[in-house]
């Protein structure tokens, strides 16, 4: 298996789940990450991510229940582990660390 | 209210295929949500963007989800359970098989003997398809033919072309890897010290073993064929005229005046070559040969294209537009010289000449490509007659095994599991009809096949090879397949709950009208193929018997075989049994022509005529009436042809008159004058499926090629021996050949013979067959109505009464198939397979429906016998038991 570490869109994922907390299946993560991005997210790119996850141990996922929409079929929903959380956590403090370490310069004009 | 079950509501659905495929190769643990996902985006793009589109999106990503992470592994436990199922149908096939032992049978039997024809197209296609196969250059030979057009009449296609062809494409196309100038008329007899043999073979030029991959035994391929007077023999030839002793470097003298030098000895070309000739002689021979001839003009006239072929090997990457455009180039340069003709060049790749078109001048045996399509629908059709036999009888009997269908289904079933179970049951079925299918080719259709025509043998062996073997075996899947699709379609639509609470309300008659479609069918083939081969036994009954203006039996035609004429009449007036001779180029009425041009008056008007050399004899002998002017006069060998005897159709064509004004007149055959002494009532001196045109008689000395001896005898085959022995003494070389003219005349018309025989053997099977099935019918129907025709008996019905109940349907069904069979027949070889026949026999009532007779005869024996014990049987026996 590939590090731990997490790629660029693996914790746009990441956080769209942990931000769509108990609704977070496949198809609700595309549309989230569409409207935030604001390019096209393919389902396809969007599944093999979340298995990938999933194997790393960052996610959860559970079948929900069966409802009348998509033809009866259930719904796989994902939850964010601690796991997941931590690696979330600390990619956020290494890029806090990153960034209070540009000077103001850098971004003066902009 | 079954039916309607089985119409769900319309809704928009993504493709079905897909979503099998999806769940085919989908782990199951991602599965259920990855479809669920893929619906919804469905269900969104058919709001957003129509329902086409949908679906193609749909499918995209039903492909793009096949990844590693998605695709579940082999699983070797569903193997196993689909291996014990396995042999659990296969088990249950076997037992139901010999349960219904007429059924089965009825089903071997028609499968097995429709197979061993599907046997012979599969063995006769490969056999076809391997011809040229062996040559090394296959695929990048191509031959140089010609077509021709003379004035605005209709352009003829030939395989053969010219040799200023051959040197024009030397010259002026560069780039060609390799070419071949072939020349046929190589012959003569050829001795070697006191044996003499006679040969006929080719010229060809040195590149002729490299072009083609004929192995040399003996002799380097580069060289063999470079010098002069060198030829090449095959082992067969070499061993007749050398035994055993080495003949490379030895001369042999061709006909007492040539003498050629063996460079080498090549392997017999194999039977599936187009090419075939026993001695290859080099082409430098032929050239020198003409060159030293000062009238020759087959060096270098354009339209001299009749018996020389071109082969080239063309580069891998050639263009051959470009090539073909060239040809085109040159051919229109040539043409320019002679404004009567039109002659273009054309390309044929090696593997468009056997099986090819139809051309004139084969340099080998040929077969069309027509042809293969005809047989091999014919037999596809016999093939399919059988399946839908075992289609029939399975899904009537349906009954019988709706309840184990059932049962499987409960126990889990699927559709597609009982769909599989049937198509293999059909499979068994048609596996073991495979064996019997096998005996049958080996023992009796192969050699029957073989023994149509010798052209067939001398082409074909049929003798199947490994591959071969392969495709019976995947011909007995296909045909389990078609026969069993529709019987596996049936019983796999089974709703469980309704077979199993009560099985009369299986809408089991649902299928009758199919079943009808299916009966009808077979018959409807049963009857053309009956009335076709009725017909071509007229036709060739007319054809053979056809009143050719003049006589021709008890005429023996000799063939002089170079033999001087006169040596020949003087040896053979010795024999009693002759009482008249005469000498003739050809024999007519055979397909055989010899043409000229004539000219009357006008120096302009030229026309093509047909002519027979004969002598003075030849008219008297053949009962030919002179409706004016008289019989030639003989006349010295050595003197200049002068007279001539034409039929009423070349008076007309000058415009002469009446047959005693043309008398005297004064015609110009090939630039020399001659007087017409004689007119000849016209009479068919051609096959008959040409009109009789413009012919004339020639007194020709220096064309004899056949004496036609009148026989009186009361001892035939004791005259011909003494005919015989008399030849032998005569000349040692050649073997006697002769045929009586009526022999050879139905000989002409063979082909006829070979259509009745291949057409009226269909018949034979496609009727076995058909009445296989109905009997099959006919059995199942009386069986489940026994106890309706019981309580109808009870009730006072006659016996006649029963059976026409029972019968009429079938009946019916028949009259149907007549009347489809009939007109259709009628019409197919009336206006399509006869239809360039310029003389065809009249079908009458009897050619028409004697065979629909037959075919009926036999059916309403099936029915009737069936029906008849039905009928018969003691109401109280199958009463009684309820």
């Amino acid at each position: 298996m590939k590090g731990t570490n997490l790629g660029e869109f693996e914790e746009l994922v990441l956080l769209t789940i942990a931000a769509l907390m108990e609704e977070a299946y496949s198809v609700a993560v595309c549309d989230e990450l569409t409207k935030h991005t604001g390019r096209e997210v393919k389902l396809g790119v969007v599944h093999a991510v979340l298995n990938r996850l999933e194997e790393k141990g960052y996610v959860k996922s559970g079948l929900g229940e069966a409802t009348n929409v998509r033809g009866g079929r259930r719904k796989r929903f994902y939850t964010i582990t601690s796991g997941g959380k931590a690696t979330l956590l600390k990619a956020r403090e290494q890029r806090d660390q990153l960034w209070s370490m540009i000077p103001d310069v850098v971004f003066k004009g902009i | 209210m079954s039916k309607r079950s089985h119409i769900s509501p319309r809704i928009d659905r993504p493709p079905r295929w897909a979503t099998r495929f999806l769940e085919w190769y989908c782990k199951p643990s991602l599965y259920e949500d990855l479809q669920g996902d893929l619906l919804e985006y469905f269900g969104r793009n058919v709001a957003a963007k129509g329902l086409t589109y949908a679906r193609l999106i749909y499918i995209i990503d039903v492909l793009k989800f096949f990844r590693l992470y998605t695709v579940q592994k082999p699983q070797i436990f569903k193997g196993m359970n689909q291996f014990i199922l396995l042999s659990n149908y296969f088990k249950t096939s076997v037992r139901s098989m010999a349960r219904n032992k007429l059924f089965s049978t009825i089903n071997v039997v028609g499968l097995a003997i429709s197979m061993s024809v599907g046997l012979l197209m599969i063995a006769f296609l490969t056999d076809i398809y391997s011809f040229d196969t062996f040559h090394e250059k296959y695929d990048r030979i191509y031959r140089v033919g010609n077509t021709y057009q003379r004035l605005e009449e209709d352009e003829s296609k030939f395989a053969s072309t010219s040799i200023q062809a051959a040197s024009r494409i030397k010259s002026d196309i560069p780039g060609i890897e390799e070419m071949v100038l072939i020349t046929r008329n190589f012959r003569g007899d050829a001795a070697y010290n006191n044996k003499i043999i006679a040969i006929e073979g080719l010229y060809a030029e040195p590149s002729f073993f490299s072009v083609f991959s004929f192995k040399l035994k003996q002799g380097d391929a580069a060289t063999v064929l470079k010098e002069p007077y060198s030829v090449v023999l095959d082992e067969t030839t070499a061993k007749k005229l050398f035994d055993d002793k080495d003949p490379v470097g030895e001369l042999i003298k061709l006909n007492d005046k040539d003498s050629y030098t063996v460079t080498g000895v090549m392997e017999d070309m194999p039977g599936n070559s187009h090419l075939r000739a026993p001695v290859v002689a080099s082409y430098s021979t032929y050239e020198i040969k003409e060159k030293e001839n000062e009238e020759s003009t087959r060096l270098t006239r354009w339209n001299n294209m009749w018996s020389n072929y071109i082969y080239l090997v063309v580069r891998p990457d050639q263009d051959i537009e470009a090539l073909q455009a060239s040809l085109n180039q040159i051919s229109a340069e040539e043409n320019e010289v002679d404004e009567h003709t039109t002659i273009n060049m054309w390309l044929q790749p090696m593997s468009a000449i056997v099986p090819g078109e139809d051309l004139s001048n084969q340099i080998g045996p040929s077969f069309e490509l027509k042809m293969v399509w005809i047989i091999t629908v014919l037999a596809f059709v016999v093939l399919v007659s059988a399946c839908f036999n075992y289609t029939n009888l399975s899904i009537a009997r349906s009954l019988r095994r709706s309840k184990e269908v059932g049962i499987r289904k409960v126990i889990g079933a699927s559709g597609g599991d009982v769909f599989g179970q049937f198509i293999l049951e059909a499979v068994v079925i048609s596996g073991l009809s495979l064996v019997f299918a096998f005996i049958l080719y080996y023992t009796a259709i192969r050699p029957r096949f073989l023994g149509l025509s010798e052209e067939i043998s001398e082409m074909i062996t049929l003798i199947p090879s490994p591959l071969t073997f392969l495709y019976f075996l995947l011909l007995a899947v296909v045909t389990g397949v078609l026969a069993g699709f529709f019987p596996a379609l049936f019983f796999s639509r089974i709703s469980v709950h309704k077979v199993l609470k009560n099985v009369s309300s299986l809408k089991l008659f649902g299928n009758v009208t199919f079943r009808k479609v299916l009966i009808v069918f077979q018959y409807t083939l049963s009857l053309a193929f009956i009335i076709g081969a009725t017909m071509a036994y007229k036709q060739y009954d007319f054809a053979v018997n056809f009143d050719l203006g003049y006589k021709t039996d008890n005429i023996l035609n000799i063939d002089l075989l170079g033999n001087d004429v006169e040596k020949v009449k003087t040896a053979l007036s010795e024999i009693p049994e002759i009482t008249d001779m005469s000498a003739s180029t050809l024999v007519t009425s055979v397909g055989s022509y010899w043409g000229t041009t004539a000219k009357y008056k006008d120096p302009l008007d030229s026309t093509n005529i047909n002519y027979n050399g004969i002598d003075e004899n030849y008219i008297p002998i053949h009962g030919l009436e002179l409706i004016a002017g008289r019989n030639f006069i003989s006349q010295s060998d050595s003197s200049a042809e002068s007279q001539i005897i034409v039929n009423e159709k070349l008076l007309k064509r000058f415009n002469i008159g009446e047959p005693l004004d043309a008398i005297g007149e004064t015609l110009k055959v090939d630039d020399k004058d001659v007087k017409i002494v004689g007119v000849v009532k016209d009479f068919h001196y051609g096959k008959i499926d040409s009109p009789i045109k413009e012919f004339a008689y020639r007194y020709k000395a220096d064309q004899y090629y056949v004496i036609n001896a009148l026989i009186s005898s009361s001892d035939i085959p004791g005259t011909m021996e003494k005919i015989e022995s008399k030849w032998d003494e005569l000349d040692a070389i050649h073997p006697f050949e002769a045929e009586f003219y009526d022999d050879r005349i139905q000989k002409s018309y063979e082909e006829y013979l070979v259509m009745v025989k291949i057409i009226g053997f269909l018949a034979f099977l496609a009727i076995s067959i058909a009445s296989l099935g109905l009997l099959g019918m006919v059995v199942f129907t009386t069986e489940t109505r026994l106890k309706e025709i019981s309580i109808r008996k009870v009730l006072g019905a006659s016996e006649q009464a029963l059976v026409f109940l029972l019968g009429r349907g079938f009946i019916f069904l028949l009259l149907i198939s007549a009347a489809i069979a009939v007109p259709a027949t009628w019409y197919f070889f009336n206006q399509i397979v006869f239809n360039d026949l310029a003389y065809k026999a009249t079908f009458g009532f009897l050619e028409l429906f004697g065979g629909v007779l037959v075919v009926f005869g036999i059916a309403a024996l099936a029915v009737g016998s069936q029906t008849v014990r039905a009928a018969r049987t003691n109401p109280a026996e199958t009463l009684r038991n309820e």
